[in-house]
């Protein structure tokens, strides 16, 4: 079964701790300055914003069907059974397709480096694989960002929309955007107004699917149009054969 | 030997050394320093003109392959090694520039080796390897032709029919995926632009810039040459070129109509004045232009109504890449100097390229070739006012 983080923007106390575990784990530099900044970037996968006393986290949300894992021409991004978006660098050939294709605009690129890397949140693999919990989920002191398993955390989440409702927008974001995440948000507030894309906007379809829908029928276009290309061209050059053997002109068609 | 300075030669010049300049920027400074690129923008010029405009320039080679040799359109066969040269230099240079645009292009052979048949991608990586081999294998008898070489010309003769259907299916597959590209991003991209009709609409303007790019270098290269032009066969192209624009604007229509667009589209906005520049270079005024017959006949009216409507497809790729991304990031993109100093000497690159080679290969009938010659460094065909300003040569 896979894993998910639940953050529950209610509980969070806008400490930051987990930006700074985060950096940690990462081996990002993080300092007050880093701490300072708003928005991600390459040197910062996860970001704790505020506005108006209400704060709001933004991080990768691992979906179940990741744009970024598809589109990518030499898989260098693959969905872990886990649950974590994992990305291989040696792979890497710097096309930035999938920043272009994410929804959520998470991959961020190193662009400063001569070998440029693609940056985001991975969610601890090596820690998720361990059994442990993701770096930002363990030094939470509020429990605002709870790990644990998506099925669960999705329940726990209805229960507590269900048992305050006053307090909580009537939905879990991630729930079924683009085919489900496994970062799941509870809020107050619409998280659209932290910079998340609208649910109606990426819709519920997994984003995968947009270009599989063409991508599939490529196997059976090949050989149709290679028969039917095939085809033309030998019944053109057979009047001409035909034309040239009764030495008369021949009668070009046009398309 | 004394290397005369003209005009264009000097422009050719400084155009090199300001691409140096940037190329220089590029591999060691990385392409933050070289682009405005960024984390919202991560996708600019490079890809827009160099890769998108690059390879639907590059059109003309299927599309002057496939009248001659699968429709017997016998007329057109002067320009079916022009059409090829310009296609094979197309691809060459699209590579050179995805040199340029990729962050990490010593690894650009990982796509032979780590595939993911999932990804559009890959399948336009795929796709424009293969191609350009073809039109390698399309291109190696004027070479050989040169150094008289008969029985390597034989062997390319026998796979000829091979390397036909095989190249326009190949282009098929990719010029129209270069707009599945675009698929995966129905949240990002404006609906003006956003259809799911973009292979379609990629595939469709690939085949009217493919012609009308054949009447654009034949005129540039008669010019040059000195030669003579064959209006027939221009006049052919022509009137393919208004069948080829009307099917496309019908196609936009039609999606337009089909997606409930109509009454956006006549409204005053941002993306709005773009479309309109968009739909009017491309169709509005060529296929006014070309619904003249007196235009149809007229080898300056031809190479004036083919021109407009090159930048009009070239407005629309670059609608496609990067006006329509500009309301999703909330800001605009400009590119840096240098990021256009790299796609102007790629240009001029080809210029130059297709200059030498009509110089030194059979590229056109011997009996044409003048004596006179020159390198023509011609003028970008982006740059409106330049080219414009040669129309009436």
């Amino acid at each position: 079964m896979s894993k998910a983080l639940l953050y529950d923007a209610t509980m969070c106390i806008g400490c930051k701790q987990c930006e700074a575990a985060c950096a940690q784990q990462n081996k990002l530099p993080y300092d007050d300055r880093v701490a300072a900044e708003s928005v991600q970037s390459e040197h910062k996968y996860t970001v704790v914003m505020t506005k108006d006393d209400k704060f709001m986290r933004r991080l990768c949300m691992h979906c179940e069907r990741p744009a970024c894992a598809s589109v990518c021409p030499v898989g260098a991004f693959h969905k872990t059974k886990e649950g974590p978006v994992v990305y291989d660098v040696w792979k890497c050939i710097g096309c930035r397709y999938c920043m272009v294709a994410c929804a959520f605009a998470q991959p961020k690129y190193e662009w400063g480096s001569l070998n440029p890397r693609v940056r985001k949140c991975i969610m601890c693999p090596d820690r998720v694989v361990a059994g442990k919990q993701t770096a930002c989920a363990e030094i939470c002191p509020t429990g605002a960002t709870k790990f644990g398993d998506r099925d669960d955390l999705i329940k726990e989440a209805q229960d507590r929309i269900r048992d305050n409702p006053s307090n909580y927008q009537p939905r879990i974001y991630g729930l079924h955007e683009v085919g489900g995440t496994c970062v799941l948000i509870l809020s107050g507030m619409n998280v659209e107004e932290y910079g998340y894309p609208a649910s109606a906007k990426i819709g519920d379809t997994p984003m995968p699917e947009y270009t599989g829908r063409v991508m599939e029928k490529i196997p059976d276009f090949i050989p149709v149009w290679s028969l039917v290309l095939g085809g033309i061209y030998w019944i053109s050059h057979r009047r001409e054969e035909v034309a040239a053997a009764e030495g008369g002109e021949k009668n070009g068609s046009k398309r | 030997m004394k290397i005369k300075l003209t005009f264009w030669r000097v422009v050719f010049l400084l155009i090199m050394a300001m691409g140096l300049y940037s190329t220089f920027v590029r591999y060691f400074y990385g392409l933050g320093a070289v682009s405005n690129m960024t984390d919202q923008f991560p996708w600019g010029l490079w890809i827009g003109f160099d890769c998108l405009c690059g390879v639907m320039l590059a059109a003309g080679g299927f599309c002057v392959i496939g009248a001659v040799y699968l429709f017997n359109v016998e007329r057109l066969h002067s320009v079916v090694r022009p059409a090829v040269l310009t296609a094979f230099l197309g691809y060459l240079l699209f590579i050179v520039g995805l040199l340029f645009d990729l962050g990490r292009p010593w690894y650009i052979w990982h796509q032979l080796i780590y595939m993911n048949p999932h990804s559009v991608m890959f399948e336009v990586g795929m796709c424009v390897i293969a191609y350009t081999t073809v039109l390698f294998f399309e291109f190696l008898p004027n070479v050989l032709e040169r150094f008289n070489l008969k029985t390597p010309i034989k062997w390319i003769n026998k796979i000829y029919a091979v390397l036909v259907v095989l190249g326009i299916l190949l282009s098929t597959l990719h010029q129209s995926s270069l707009g599945s590209l675009y698929l995966i991003m129905p949240s990002k991209l404006h609906p003006f632009w956003y259809t799911p009709a973009l292979p379609f609409l990629f595939f469709g303007s690939a085949i009217a810039v493919g012609l009308a790019m054949t009447i654009f270098e034949s005129t540039q290269s008669a010019k040059a040459l000195g030669r003579h032009l064959e209006l027939p066969v221009l006049v052919e192209l022509g009137g393919a070129l208004l069948v080829a624009l009307w099917v496309n604007a019908l196609l936009r229509f039609e999606d337009y109509v089909h997606r409930g667009m109509l009454g956006q589209i006549i409204k005053p906005s941002y993306e709005a004045y773009f479309l309109w520049l968009e739909l009017t270079l491309a169709f509005v005024i060529p296929i006014t232009m070309l619904s003249f017959k007196k235009v149809r006949l007229s080898p300056q009216g031809l190479y004036l109504a083919s021109v407009i409507s090159l930048l009009g497809f070239i407005t629309n790729r670059l609608n496609v890449s990067l006006t329509g991304f500009e309301t999703y990031v909330g800001h605009h993109y400009m590119p840096k100097w240098t990021e256009f100093s790299v796609t102007l000497m790629i240009i001029a690159m080809g210029f130059a390229l297709f200059g030498v080679a009509v110089k030194y290969l059979p590229i056109f009938p011997e009996e044409e070739r003048a004596v006179k010659r020159s390198l023509p460094s011609e003028p970008e065909p982006e740059v409106a006012t330049a080219v414009l300003s040669h129309a009436g040569d």
